[in-house]
């Protein structure tokens, strides 16, 4: 259950965000044009920015409410965030990339989880190697691995998948999508919707800020 | 006939309480000059300004306007320096502890300069990232924020080795240059300069200053370019 009430007023040339999100579904897709504040949702869920007021729940756990003044941060929300541009740390290696949300969420070491996420996304072959010396699409696939190790209660997905090559999309898509079927709840961005059919069948348009979905079933 | 390049047991001395002074001054200034750094990259606060020009006083200060400070404040009848003695026997005033002091505040700037343009230029969006797997502030901080700034780190502690070598004027005021305690390179060449047929002595410690700075700014630069580089590929 992903319960989103979001609203911030438009101040130095930031656009207003005025969204309304209410669902049981797994998986929602967020989708519009460039600019209409599909990141900035993105990143207020996870709470690397803050709306001026609003609430944001996930399966009943409160993140943020500003009626309570409560404002969890970040690092205790438990959401995965795969970012557009990958983020991957420049001075640790693959392996060790992969490992830090488990090592900073205190997460007991799961072998399968860990293997069955290097086995799906294919960098198995890249643990050892540094990341200034992967390809594009390889850090992207890097990234994905890292949220997802962490066992994210929400998984936040930023475009992840516009710097990927479409045999990579093809390879990736399904285990985004199995990942949903297991429970995992995921909030998408993607212009593409044909990619988002393919994830999810729940499509939000995310217009100038605003976006509307109530479903109370 | 290279005799003149044998450096005398008390010009010896000089060398090690410089390198003495300069090594403990900078290592103990480290801590401080990361904070400081980090403070005046990352933070917003009221007072900022105040602090980063509180911060970069003793670069352009007189540096004797900064031992004289250093002697009314931690002299051994200074206002914490009497304190400091009476309650922990802690005394710095002709001691090269002092010396250590007064060049780590004179390196100070130098050091948080390094450090902060090394934390400017460690993106934000990693620290973010770390943020969303879990890290708390104080994790970010020494998982991803200060590994990236390392080389700038280094930069700026050698740069503050090498101000601290070559520091007089804060020095020889705060704890004057008493030889095989306080005397340094710089006090043990001015002294030497005041000596008549003290020339070679002058010679000597000109040349091992030389080298030690020349090795210092090298090991610097080297370092500052490799941040460079790697804030590029980021």
């Amino acid at each position: 259950m992903l319960t989103l009430r979001l609203h911030r007023a438009a101040r130095h040339g930031l656009i207003p965000i005025d969204v309304t999100i209410a669902t049981a579904r797994e998986s929602v897709a967020l989708s519009g044009p460039s600019g209409a504040g599909k990141t900035t949702i993105l990143k207020m869920v996870a709470g690397l920015e803050t709306p001026n007021d609003g609430h944001i729940s996930i399966n009943g756990r409160i993140l943020f409410d500003s009626q309570s003044n409560i404002n969890m941060p970040a690092w205790q929300r438990q959401i995965g965030f795969v970012f557009q541009d990958h983020r991957l740390f420049p001075h640790l290696n693959v392996k060790n990339n992969i490992g830090y949300g488990r090592i900073m969420s205190r997460l007991r070491r799961d072998t399968p989880h860990e293997d069955r996420i290097i086995e799906m996304l294919a960098i198995g072959s890249l643990l050892n190697r540094d990341v200034d010396d992967l390809s594009g699409g390889e850090k992207q696939r890097v990234a994905i691995a890292r949220a997802l190790i962490a066992k994210p209660q929400l998984l936040l997905l930023d475009e992840p998948m516009s710097s990927l090559d479409e045999a990579r999309k093809q390879e990736i898509a399904p285990y985004l999508r199995r990942l949903a079927q297991e429970g995992v709840p995921m909030l998408y961005v993607s212009h593409d919707l044909d990619e988002i059919a393919a994830l999810t069948g729940c499509v939000v348009n995310v217009a100038k800020g605003h976006a509307q979905l109530i479903e109370t079933a | 006939m290279n005799d003149w390049l044998h450096l005398t047991p008390q010009e010896w001395d000089a060398v090690h309480i410089s390198l003495k002074v300069a090594f403990w001054g900078t290592l103990c200034t480290l801590p401080f000059g990361i904070a400081l750094a980090f403070l005046l990259s990352r933070g917003r606060f009221p007072g900022r300004a105040w602090l980063d020009a509180l911060v970069h006083l003793p670069l352009v200060m007189p540096p004797v306007v900064t031992g004289y400070v250093l002697l009314i404040l931690l002299g051994r009848k200074g206002v914490i320096g009497s304190f400091l003695a009476d309650h922990f026997g802690i005394v710095f005033s002709f001691r090269w502890t002092g010396a250590a002091l007064a060049s780590a505040i004179m390196g100070l700037p130098l050091m948080v300069r390094a450090i902060r343009l090394s934390f400017d230029a460690v993106h934000r969006r990693h620290e973010e990232a770390a943020a969303t797997l879990g890290a708390s502030p104080i994790l970010v901080f020494f998982t991803v924020s200060l590994p990236l700034a390392w080389p700038g780190v280094i930069a700026g502690a050698i740069l503050c080795f090498a101000k601290a070598l070559g520091e007089f004027g804060a020095t020889i005021t705060f704890v004057s240059a008493i030889p095989g305690e306080t005397e340094t390179i710089s006090a043990a060449i001015f002294a030497a300069l005041q000596t008549p047929g003290a020339e070679d002595t002058v010679w000597r410690l000109a040349l091992v200053s030389i080298v030690i700075s020349f090795a210092a700014l090298l090991a610097a630069q080297a370092m500052t370019r490799r941040n460079r580089s790697r804030a590029g590929g980021i």
